[in-house]
């Protein structure tokens, strides 16, 4: 049976996320914690796969206690095991060592349930924003990587085959892959399912494994945590809002309305920068 | 549908339905708690007091753990006219220990409270909506939520869906609401530096200030308060339906207007408003509480009416009526009959509990409400009792019993003269002593 790892965050919802005016940094006090908005379509195109071929889908996150939740809610979804990595020692990771850590628990993975032939992630996270780690897992495990995919094709499971659409800046890209991959998630890629009644059943009474440093016997001390972590965070700054001039359309009947709306653009440079005749 | 049978569903993580799971969690029986909320206390507003009595009655010496925010040890009640304020007050520090009421946020209180239910052992089941009541034949056999594979089977549902109770209505127990039978109250949560708080209100450390409003409520039969939080104040109103129907007010027009009252406007000044919500407070009282059980089922807190809103209770009736209905399932349990008859005995030990006492005591308040008495007792009789005793302390020379009698003068006119006086006189006192 394919075995596919999904790797989530638990982040501060971004929709309630203030900054601290005084300190740059953000006010995490308070703000409801959810499922790295990306990860949960990484995590929908793993059970895709699961409906359709059949899989056993891990979901694995390096995080606090408090990160159960969000494994629990992913098994609401349907995946079949939730794995937290936890420890002091890990805490305080940049990217680096996140997807050291990650990677090694990829690897345990494998040892408990088998071989894995796809790994989804978020295309980044809504607080780190740098999309480093999925790219940083696959280096480390020495896997293919397809970043920024819109689509999902096709998979094969004879050839061992994947085919995906990746976005990029300007234009798409149809990749054929062998497996095994890493993918990174777009939010277009899908809309991620509601739990059924029985799942959201049981992940009420589901207590997600934790591992700990313990549990990892080839872990390089070194490498983890704040210790392994050579990012300096050298300033923060809350960018000006721009300013951007909102003038009102206001006429008796959508065609008034619209001819205005047109006169005044055609009386900007908009047009032109459009390449509008 | 899900394979899993449970003991009991309860529908609602509010203080009812809490109060039923845990209560029922508690004693080892499977409960499954379901609320249609991202999380409990995500969808519920009240004014913001909580009382002591009811609640350690299920859980000894909550508040040292529980989020509460202020330990109320003064109680206002202020008479608003359109800029003057007859104030009457009491605070005693007796009030703090044992604690006698809190002020809370519904928010942090119902999502610990239904932790705490969960810990105990209910199972629950959250963003999720009871569409219907599974049925065989005129029996409650389970719920059909709006999730793939959502019909849930139990022995015994307990409704506890809120004011618009729909589960209620599909039994017929729940009529469509007249205006006149229900408030709409609005609500704003304005924070405030914890220091400037207890400045402006005389308070230290975690002591805090009730202030009951009446009068200046645009000509309606309404109550406002304004209640003291850590660092937020909570400001309300609560006007009936009928009313802002016939008045064509809006709402928060109503809490509008009590924000720009020289007396209100100092204490919120400089605030910054951080949430605003409305909802309906079911004022019917005692006449308008619907059958309780039946066979398969129970109902209880605001979807079975039950405030008193003399007394500003909603939260404790609820907590009372949740335990009661959770101890009918188990005792039901036990002897493996879950039919009305053993059902019934739900409506009896709410019969015994202050809870029909007290809604009993006040039934006829609802009569106050009707139009025209409502604008006599809410609107001008405040705004006279003012002027009169403006006028009794306005020292200018003339006598104190030509004072007394102009004071008298402006009552008898703001009710309607001699007798109308007499007769609101006697119905309100009537309707206080039940």
């Amino acid at each position: 049976m394919l075995h596919i790892v999904v790797c989530i965050k638990q982040v501060p919802d971004s929709r309630e996320i203030r900054i601290d005016p005084k300190t740059n940094t953000l006010i995490r006090q308070g703000v409801p914690a959810i499922v790295n908005y990306y990860d949960l379509h990484g995590l929908e195109e793993a059970l895709r796969i699961k409906d359709e071929f059949g899989a056993r889908v891990t979901v694995i996150t390096m995080g606090p206690p408090s990160a159960e939740k969000a494994l629990c809610q992913c098994v609401s979804m349907g995946a079949d095991e939730g794995v937290l990595v936890s420890d002091r020692a890990f805490a305080g990771a940049d990217t680096l060592a996140t997807s050291y850590v990650l990677a090694l628990t990829i690897q345990k993975a494998e040892d408990t349930w088998g071989p894995v032939d796809m790994i989804f992630c978020g295309k980044q996270t809504l607080d780190g924003d740098t999309g480093q780690v999925g790219p940083g897992i696959a280096c480390r495990l020495d896997m293919d990587q397809l970043t920024y995919v819109e689509l999902f094709e096709s998979l094969d499971i004879e050839k061992q085959e994947v085919v995906v659409r990746r976005h990029l800046e300007d234009g798409v890209e149809r990749v054929r892959a062998r497996l095994p991959v890493l993918i990174t998630a777009l939010d277009i890629l899908n809309r991620p399912r509601r739990a059924s009644l029985p799942g959201v059943l049981r992940a009420a009474r589901y207590k997600p494994i934790v591992w700990t440093t313990n549990d990892f016997s080839n872990l390089d001390r070194s490498k983890i945590g704040l210790k392994g972590s050579p990012t300096i965070v050298s300033k923060t700054w809350v960018p000006e809002p721009k300013q951007v001039n909102t003038e009102y359309v206001d006429s008796a009947n959508v065609v008034a309305a619209a001819t205005d709306l047109l006169n005044r653009l055609y009386a900007t440079e908009l047009p032109q920068k459009l390449g509008w005749s | 549908m899900a394979d899993e049978r449970f003991d009991v569903i309860v529908v609602g993580a509010g203080p009812a339905g809490t109060a039923a799971a845990y209560t029922i969690a508690k004693a080892g029986l499977k409960v499954a708690l379901i609320e249609r909320g991202e999380f409990p206390g995500a969808k519920n507003i009240f004014g913001g007091v909580l009382y002591r009595k009811q609640l350690e009655d299920l859980i000894p010496e909550f508040w040292k753990e529980a989020p509460l925010e202020r330990t109320i040890i003064e109680q206002r009640l202020w008479v608003l006219g359109e800029d003057n304020t007859f104030q009457v007050a009491f605070r005693d520090g007796r009030f703090q220990d044992p604690p006698n009421c809190w002020t809370g946020l519904r928010v942090k209180f119902d999502q610990w409270f239904a932790s705490k239910a969960e810990q105990a052992g209910a199972v629950p089941i959250y963003e999720t909506v009871v569409t219907e009541l599974l049925r065989d034949v005129h029996r409650v056999v389970g719920v059909r939520t709006d999730r793939v594979d959502g019909d849930l089977y139990a022995n015994i549902v307990i409704i506890a869906d809120g004011v618009n109770s729909l589960l209620g209505k599909s039994l017929m127990v729940h009529r469509e609401w007249n205006p006149d039978q229900v408030s709409l109250a609005v609500k704003e949560v304005i924070s405030l530096p914890k220091q400037t708080i207890q400045d402006r209100f005389n308070l230290e450390d975690n002591e805090g200030c009730t202030i009951e409003l009446i009068g200046q409520m645009s000509k309606m039969a309404g109550l406002g308060f304004l209640y003291t939080n850590k660092d937020t104040l909570s400001l309300g109103v609560g006007v009936m339906v009928s009313d802002l129907q016939k008045k064509r007010v809006k709402p928060y027009e109503v809490l509008d207007s009590i924000k720009r009252h020289p007396m209100i406007s100092r204490l919120i000044q400089g605030g910054e408003v951080k949430e605003y919500s409305g909802h309906l407070i079911p004022e019917g009282g005692f006449d308008s509480i619907p059958p309780l059980a039946g066979d398969g089922w129970m109902i209880c807190g605001d979807a079975a009416q039950m405030v008193n809103a003399v007394h500003r209770e909603g939260t404790n009736l609820a907590v009372t009526s949740g335990r009661l209905a959770g101890e009918t399932a188990i005792a039901a349990h036990l002897r493996g009959d879950f039919s009305f008859g053993t059902l019934d005995d739900y409506n009896t030990a709410i019969r015994a509990s202050f809870v029909h006492k007290d809604l009993k005591k006040y039934r006829g308040v609802h009569s106050l409400l009707g139009f025209g008495d409502s604008e006599k007792l809410f609107d001008k009789l405040p705004e006279s009792l003012n002027e009169a005793i403006y006028q009794m302390l306005l020292v200018d020379g003339v006598p104190k019993k030509d004072k007394q009698k102009m004071a008298m003068r402006l009552l008898r006119d703001a009710a309607g003269g001699n007798l109308d006086l007499l007769r609101l006189g006697i119905k309100g006192w009537r309707a206080m002593n039940g």
